[in-house]
C-alpha cells in the first residue's frame, strides 16, 4: 500500500472540514444569534469562529465532538465581545442589537388560532425579558440546554464547567422564567 | 426519548414548558430567516462598524488631547504664579533691608555714642583706675 502524501492528507482534511462547516455552521449561527440578539454580530463571530477553528483543525484530536469543539470557540469569542464592550465604553454596541420585544416577533402559525398566537407571543417576549436578566454565564448554558438540546454533560463540556454548577444555572435561569411568567399572568 | 418528554420531566410547570417550546420555535423561525437571507448586508455592518469605530477613535484622541493640553496649561500657569511669588518675596525682603539701611543712616550720633557707653562699660570692669596702684603704696609707707 502507498504511503499517504502531505498535499493528499491536507486534500482530505480540507474536505473534512468542509463537511464540518456545512453541518455545523447553522447552529453556531442560531446560538450567537439567541445569545447577542444582532444578526450582524452573529454572522460576524460565525465567520470568526470557523476562521479559528480552521487554523486550529490539525490540533483537533476528536476527544470530544466537533460541535463541542466548535461551541466551545464560539462561547468564548462571545464572551470577548461582552469583554471588549464592558471596555469600550463610548461605542454604541447595543443599538444594533434587536429589542427583546422584536425578538418575539418570530413564531411559526403552526396550526394556532389567532387567540393562541398572541398568547405565544407574549410568553414568548417574557422569556426573552428573563434571557436578558441572566447573567452571562446562565444565559449560556440556559440557550445551550433549551434552545440547543443539547445534554448536561454535553453543555459541561462545552462550557468548561463543572455539571453541577451547570445544573445550578439552569436552575436559576429556570425560575426567573417561571417568576417572569408568573408576573404576567 | 424525545426533548419535549425531557422537558415535561424538567419542568414541572405545563404553562413554563410551553413558554420554552414556543422560545425555542421562536428562535429557530428567526435563526433560519436571517441564515438564508442575501448576505450583502455583513459588508455593510462591517463599514459601519468601521465608521463608528473610527469616530470613537477620534473622540478618544480629541479627549487625550484636550486632557494633556489642559494639563500643560495648569502647569504652566502654576510655574507663572510661583514666578511671580518669587519676584515679589524678593522685593519685599529688598525693602526691608532699604528701610532698615535708612533707619540707621539717619541716626549716626546715637550709635556712635551706644558705641561708646559700651566700650566704658566692658574697660571699667576689666583695668583698674590710674592712680590706684600709687595711692596704695603711699598708704603703706604712711603706716610704716
Amino acid at each position: 500500500m502507498k504511503p499517504m502524501t502531505a498535499e493528499a492528507a491536507e486534500e482530505i482534511a480540507a474536505r473534512d472540514f468542509a463537511g464540518i462547516v456545512e453541518s455545523h455552521r447553522p447552529q453556531i449561527f442560531r446560538f450567537l444569534l439567541a445569545s447577542l440578539r444582532d444578526v450582524d454580530l452573529a454572522e460576524t463571530l460565525t465567520q470568526e469562529c470557523f476562521l479559528k477553528a480552521h487554523r486550529n483543525w490539525k490540533h483537533f484530536r476528536g476527544d470530544s465532538s466537533a460541535m463541542t469543539w466548535l461551541m466551545r470557540i464560539a462561547i468564548n469569542l462571545q464572551k470577548d465581545h461582552w469583554r471588549n464592550r464592558r471596555m469600550q465604553f463610548w461605542r454604541q454596541t447595543q443599538a444594533n442589537a434587536v429589542d427583546v420585544d422584536d425578538a418575539g416577533d418570530w413564531l411559526p402559525n403552526g396550526e394556532r388560532n389567532a387567540e393562541q398566537q398572541i398568547l405565544a407571543k407574549e410568553q414568548v417576549a417574557q422569556v426573552w425579558k428573563a434571557v436578558k436578566s441572566l447573567s452571562e454565564r446562565q444565559r449560556t448554558v440556559f440557550l445551550l440546554r433549551y434552545v440547543e438540546e443539547r445534554e448536561l454533560n454535553e453543555i459541561a463540556g462545552m462550557t468548561g464547567l463543572s455539571e453541577g454548577t451547570v445544573k445550578a444555572h439552569l436552575s436559576r435561569a429556570l425560575s426567573r422564567v417561571r417568576g417572569e411568567l408568573r408576573g404576567t399572568r | 426519548m424525545s426533548f419535549n418528554n425531557k422537558l415535561a420531566g424538567e419542568v414541572d410547570n405545563r404553562i413554563v414548558a410551553q413558554a420554552l417550546r414556543n422560545f425555542k420555535a421562536s428562535v429557530d423561525a428567526w435563526s433560519d430567516a436571517a441564515y438564508s437571507r442575501p448576505r450583502t448586508g455583513v459588508s455593510m455592518s462591517v463599514r459601519r462598524g468601521g465608521w463608528r469605530m473610527a469616530a470613537g477613535w477620534a473622540l478618544g484622541c480629541a479627549m487625550t488631547m484636550g486632557v494633556i493640553s489642559g494639563a500643560a496649561y495648569e502647569r504652566h500657569r502654576q510655574q507663572e504664579l510661583a514666578k511671580i511669588a518669587a519676584n515679589n518675596a524678593a522685593a519685599r525682603k529688598a525693602a526691608e533691608q532699604r528701610t532698615v539701611a535708612a533707619q540707621a543712616a539717619a541716626n549716626p550720633a546715637d550709635q556712635d555714642a551706644d558705641l561708646l557707653a559700651t566700650v566704658d562699660r566692658d574697660v571699667s570692669q576689666q583695668v583698674p583706675t590710674a592712680m590706684e596702684p600709687l595711692a596704695q603704696m603711699m598708704d603703706d609707707n604712711g603706716t610704716k
